[in-house]
């Protein structure tokens, strides 16, 4: 989607600030913030790629003034209620009112070790060949959907060459809305940067994107 | 909850990493407690949780990748190719980390890391990102004015030094190999590791030199 996570090329977003020394987390409650995502995560209800649209979906406002972990939280909350874990009048109320749906399964301490060791790994095999191959020119198309893809907007309608096929991996345009996973083979596409950003471009910068295979036509 | 404002001007009023601690605990503490209560998280799991990321998982796992590919051509060759099980070998595996791909500095081309769309980071080698890799500057601004970005890091390039950006947009995470620094010869990967910070492997930073390490 258009939406305000796509910030490649934007402008006005100010310097950027290297903090020295910059601690892991900055706030007790980033800490928590942090394992409860994880924790919930765990249950199985939603995919990573529904947890990215529920970010890229809060308001333009709410997103661009928050801190990361706050992205998150708020994310967490609609997928939470989503689900049927809880209630809005118990993220309100700040206890629990009924006893709501019961997960997949719950990450208890002895379990963590093994599932960060695991994480979720998302290649998948598919039947047909690569439809592109390395050094072939192809155009990124041109959608602009309202639902999550990973296709950025700076990058779309643009000419550029397929480097490598990266293999094949869960389709995150239909992973995140309950789809299916239907992988498709996954290219790293790379565009001079005066396809992307016309006369004004740096001469020596090339950039490149990691590409679905459905995000591509040929040339 | 009330909403937040974006507070400036509380002593750190150029910086995007004001937190709003007030708001946020409250809104967090209210939201463990609930999942506590149902029973749907373990607040133990969380502590196991944060204490991976601040004392096991970090940029030293990704400073000994550096360090072996510096000293180990045979292993350099396979960081190239497979990264995923070269990296695997030495121990670092898992979330954020299930497919890796590093990307070798050159005299020709410097290399740069940014995801434009949310803030991937290649978790297992480097551990949890930095505020300003997630920020809205950094991530609107690598890919359209990289020089720009660099420089503000204190990096400044020489002009025919080519720059490739890599959009993290998919579920690889990369990593950047800087080049070994000069008077490092019969240097071993401890020593060699050292020289290897958490920003070259970005594309942020370079790695530091042996002098400047001292």
């Amino acid at each position: 989607m258009n939406g305000p996570h796509d910030l490649g090329g934007q402008h006005g977003l100010g310097p950027v600030a290297p903090e020295k020394d910059e601690p892991c987390f900055h706030a007790e409650w980033e800490k928590r913030a942090l394992g409860i995502t994880l924790s919930c995560g765990a249950f199985g209800a939603w995919t990573i790629d529904e947890s990215r649209h529920a970010r890229e979906t809060l308001p333009p406002a709410t997103y661009l003034a928050a801190s990361y972990y706050e992205i998150w939280i708020r994310a967490l909350e609609k997928l939470l209620k989503r689900h049927g874990f809880v209630t809005q009048a118990e993220l309100d109320g700040g206890q629990m009112l009924e006893k709501g749906r019961e997960p997949k399964r719950v990450l208890k301490a002895d379990m963590v070790a093994g599932a960060l060791a695991r994480g979720g790994p998302c290649d998948r095999a598919v039947d047909a060949p690569p439809r592109f191959v390395a050094g072939e020119t192809v155009r990124t198309r041109n959608f602009h959907p309202e639902t999550h893809t990973r296709l950025p907007r700076y990058a779309r309608a643009k000419v550029g060459v397929v480097e490598a096929v990266q293999g094949s991996f869960v389709f995150p345009d239909d992973n995140a809305h309950g789809e299916g996973e239907n992988p498709q083979w996954l290219y790293t596409v790379v565009f001079s940067a005066s396809e992307i950003w016309g006369e004004s471009a740096d001469p020596t910068l090339t950039v490149s994107i990691d590409a679905w295979e459905s995000y591509l036509e040929r040339v | 909850m009330s909403e937040h404002h974006h507070g400036h001007g509380e002593g750190h009023d150029h910086h995007h990493h004001d937190n709003h601690f007030t708001d946020m605990e409250a809104r967090v503490k209210a939201l463990e407690t609930v999942l506590t209560e149902k029973g749907l998280i373990d607040p133990a799991a969380i502590d196991a949780i944060v204490e991976t990321y601040e004392t096991k998982v970090g940029p030293r796992n990704g400073a000994r990748v550096v360090a072996k590919a510096w000293s180990d051509p045979e292993f350099a060759d396979w960081l190239k190719r497979d990264a995923t099980a070269a990296i695997a070998s030495l121990g670092f595996t898992g979330r954020q980390g299930e497919h890796m791909r590093a990307v070798f500095n050159t005299p020709d081309t410097h290399n740069l890391i940014v995801c434009t769309l949310c803030s991937c980071y290649p978790w297992a080698v480097l551990g949890l990102p930095p505020v300003w890799y997630k920020a809205p500057a950094y991530r609107s601004r690598a890919v359209i004015d990289p020089r720009g970005v660099l420089a503000e890091f204190g990096l400044e390039l020489p002009a025919e030094k080519k720059i490739r950006v890599w959009d993290s947009t998919a579920e690889l995470r990369y990593l950047v190999v800087p080049e070994r620094p000069e008077g490092t010869d019969g240097f071993d990967e401890n020593a060699l590791a050292n020289l290897v910070t958490r920003d070259a492997m970005i594309g942020t930073g370079l790695a530091l030199s042996p002098v400047g390490a001292r």
